[in-house]
């Protein structure tokens, strides 16, 4: 059971990138349109390349 | 959470701020971008985004637009010299409807700050219930002695923190609750919370079996899922109303030292002379100084007919001038004028509102006593019971608080809520109030107003072939130089059936001659060198019709060309809907009786009373109310106000007043009015579901109490039972159809 040493920092760590990643993106307004964000990503527009 | 002050921006989206191109562009070209919001209440779909942004791009001097979807606005980067009326009119060629507003009403940022708060309390609760539940997988599958004591150690370092930051929200409103002496639903939740956490803690320090640090987690969790969809159905709410008052850009144009200058109302002051052109509604209220004219008070007083306003008339905020520029001195304006006195009214009728007591809060004033009961009476019994056993008792009766936290009661409403209000939303009805929805579903009377709510305030003329046609072309010739409302459409709907008879029968086009406009009466010329007028019946000479109508007159003899107001769409659907739910329809109108019998006859409503004044509104209102009806008035002038402030639940069109969307808990956004039968549905089904949901959680905790009572409930049982019953609610929540 040595392993847990290990495994659990290992899974807490894991899990601390997600909460960090999940405060990332509520300060980058990435929860603001849902809706739009939802559909926006169906637009044919700047397909190849991105918006200049 | 200071997201929103680094970047102020006055959008709704500021993950258009974002938008690099945009950015760059505004840092290339000096700082003298216009920043202009647009509300675009039909735009749903990723096409009408696409076709939106397109088009607004293609204008020359935008530099940028992008749409929110989910605030339905569209903001727009533009060169100063565009106004939001060209993209107004450019949005409607693209088949929008689209309304300007003024940014800087829009203070969305208060309620997003909040929101963002619960979101990421929700995300760190979140977080901590996924490790400590893994960690407790380990626990329930059999880990002892110094690995299970490892694991609680582990647990209570997420958990701890992790209650103390994201049961926040419970713990201030528990002791606000306290403070005013009463126990709401959030003081039993805190109540479990510490109870659990501080249990657990000593359970642990002493190595004990039981730990309930997952239970305090997930509890946090669920119960924060259902705070952020509260606030979330709210703020949507909020700021879609906060919208509809942005949609009255108030300027009034003022005359100063002889030139014309516009300013905000909030500039204005008594004594002031202020000019209105045709067709622009009266900022203030006032005494006519110069010209004459017609004003249209129907949204006022619901009389479809213009009245005449001349030197020394007085006029009121709201009414719209119809003819002639008017100059008006302010008597009143703003905060004194008689439109805002009607929000003192308004204010009296909603807190008579706000006593409405919700289903969620019948089910916490039932339950928080009895949980606090079943409680203590546990803690109690295991006491006599063991002969003083303190950890005992105090084990059983943490479990109890736990198993029957209101997990499901917390979620049970605003899931159904949120499902109920996001569909209404898309079918164009806004909930502006939080219990609207529960009083829309006691429904048995509604009452209706005409003008405006289902009639649009726009006139058809009626039975054009009753007249000769060479009497139509000289109408026709004299209506199209007028740009009155019932001269405009006369001129629309004759060019249309006269193109084809006239070409039948051989007439020609009537010339008529020296055209010229009498403001507050009505337009006169030549014809074949006769004088021909169109106008008010005292002007012309004819005998007035008891309805909206105008009157020419040829050859010494009169012609009356009657209007009816162009129905609603949807109002027919809408009310037969209505009828076929069982509901009793009234129809109250401050109209003249020949156009209300006319309308009730063509939409079937027996029930209806015309020249009804504002007061007798609202008293026919409170006595319905008083012989136990649950009223649901559907108006949107100011002479509906108090009744739809006095109603059990109101509904108000986009285009109402201020005062009256300020009054009304539904705003119907469209130009549509058949989602309101739906609305009544949709509002039955919901509190359905709501009861539903009660029921389950009450049926879960039939189970686990007794469980818990007789000291059974392991922390896997506390954790299956809130999960479960969190899971079924939501579920059910969703068939909402």
């Amino acid at each position: 059971m040595d392993i847990l040493t290990y495994l659990i920092p290992v899974s807490l760590l894991l899990g601390g990138v997600g909460l960090v990643a999940f405060f990332w993106a509520l300060k980058d307004h990435q929860f603001d349109d849902p809706e739009g964000d939802a559909s926006r990503i169906l637009k044919p527009d700047w397909e190849d390349h991105p918006k200049p | 959470m200071s997201i929103a002050l680094q970047r102020p921006s006055p959008m709704a989206c500021p993950a258009c701020a974002a938008a690099p191109a945009a950015e760059r562009l505004a840092a290339l070209t000096p700082p003298r971008n216009a920043r202009l919001m647009l509300s675009l209440p039909t735009a749903h779909c990723a096409t009408c985004m696409t076709t939106v942004e397109r088009g607004l791009e293609a204008v020359p001097g935008v530099r940028s637009a992008r749409v929110n979807l989910t605030l339905r606005r569209v903001s727009v980067e533009a060169a100063p010299d565009i106004s939001a009326e060209s993209l107004v009119s450019v949005l409607k060629g693209l088949g929008f409807e689209a309304h300007e507003l003024d940014p800087s009403l829009l203070s969305a940022t208060e309620t997003d700050r909040q929101g963002q708060d619960l979101l990421m309390r929700l995300g760190v609760a979140g977080f901590a219930m996924m490790n400590v539940m893994l960690l407790s997988v380990a626990v329930w599958s059999g880990a002892e002695d110094a690995t299970r004591d490892m694991f609680h150690w582990i647990s209570a370092m997420i958990a701890l923190p992790t209650v103390a930051f994201a049961g926040q929200p419970f713990f201030r409103s528990a002791a606000r609750a306290l403070m005013a002496r009463r126990l709401g639903m959030d003081v039993p939740i805190s109540l479990a919370l510490i109870l659990a956490s501080g249990i657990s803690l000593y359970e642990t320090a002493m190595g004990g079996e039981h730990a309930y640090f997952d239970a305090a987690v997930s509890l946090t969790f669920f119960l924060l899922a259902g705070r952020y969809l509260d606030h979330r159905t709210r703020a949507v709410a909020r700021s879609a109303a906060e919208e509809l008052a942005a949609l009255e850009v108030p300027r009034a144009c003022v005359l100063r030292g002889g030139a014309e200058v516009v300013l905000p109302l909030s500039e204005v002051a008594p004594g002031d002379l202020v000019r209105v052109r045709p067709g622009g509604r009266m900022p203030v209220d006032g005494i006519v100084t110069d010209g004459s004219s017609e004003v249209d008070r129907s949204l006022l007083t619901g009389e479809s007919l213009p009245a005449y306003a001349g030197p020394g008339s007085v006029v009121s905020a709201g009414e719209v001038n119809l003819t002639g520029p008017l100059t008006l001195r302010v008597i009143a304006a703003g905060r004194h004028s008689s439109l805002h006195r009607m929000a003192d009214l308004v204010a009296v009728a909603e807190s008579a509102k706000t006593r409405y007591t919700s289903l969620a809060e019948r089910a916490a004033r039932l339950y928080s006593p009895l949980v606090h009961l079943l409680s203590f009476g546990a803690f109690g019994f295991w006491m006599w019971q063991t002969g003083g056993e303190l950890r005992f008792a105090i084990n059983i009766s943490a479990a109890v608080l736990i198993i029957t936290c209101p997990c499901a009661l917390g979620l049970a409403v605003p899931a159904v809520v949120t499902a109920a209000s996001g569909k209404l939303f898309r079918k164009g009805l806004l909930i502006k109030h939080g219990t609207a929805l529960e009083r829309l579903a006691e429904v048995d009377t509604v009452v209706f107003d005409k003008t405006g709510t289902l009639t649009l305030g726009q006139p058809q003329p009626l039975d054009l072939d009753r007249h000769p046609p060479d009497v139509l072309a000289v109408a026709v010739a004299l209506a199209a130089a007028s740009s009155h409302p019932l001269a405009v459409a006369l001129a629309v709907a004759l060019a249309e059936a006269l193109a084809v008879a006239l070409a039948g029968q051989g007439v020609a086009p009537a010339t008529v001659t020296g055209l010229h406009e009498v403001p507050g009466h009505g337009i006169e010329g030549l014809w074949q060198g006769q004088r021909v007028r169109l106008g008010r019946p005292d002007w012309v000479g004819a005998a007035a019709l008891p309805v909206t109508a105008t009157y020419l007159s040829v050859n010494g003899a009169t012609h009356a060309f009657a209007f009816a107001d162009r129905l609603r769409p949807g109002a027919e659907a809408a009310v037969a809907a209505l009828r076929a739910q069982g509901l009793r329809i009234v129809l109250l109108s401050g109209d003249v009786a020949g156009a209300v019998g006319d309308l009730a006859n063509r939409l079937g409503i027996a029930d209806w009373s015309a020249g009804v004044l504002p007061e007798e509104k609202a008293a026919v209102v409170a006595r319905l109310t008083a012989q136990g009806h649950r009223v649901l008035m559907v108006g949107d002038g100011l002479n509906d106000t108090a009744a739809l402030a006095g109603a059990h639940v109101s509904i108000s069109p986009a285009s109402a007043l201020d005062a009256a969307r300020t009054a009304s808990d539904v705003v119907l956004l469209g130009h549509d009015m058949a989602p309101i039968g739906d609305a009544l549905r949709i509002a039955r089904q919901a509190r359905r579901r709501i009861k539903q949901n009660f029921a389950i959680s009450a049926l879960y905790n039939v189970v686990a109490v007794p469980l818990a009572l007789i000291g059974l409930a392991t922390p896997l049982a506390a954790a299956l039972a809130m999960s479960l019953s969190s899971i079924t609610v939501s579920l059910n929540a969703l068939r909402l159809r």
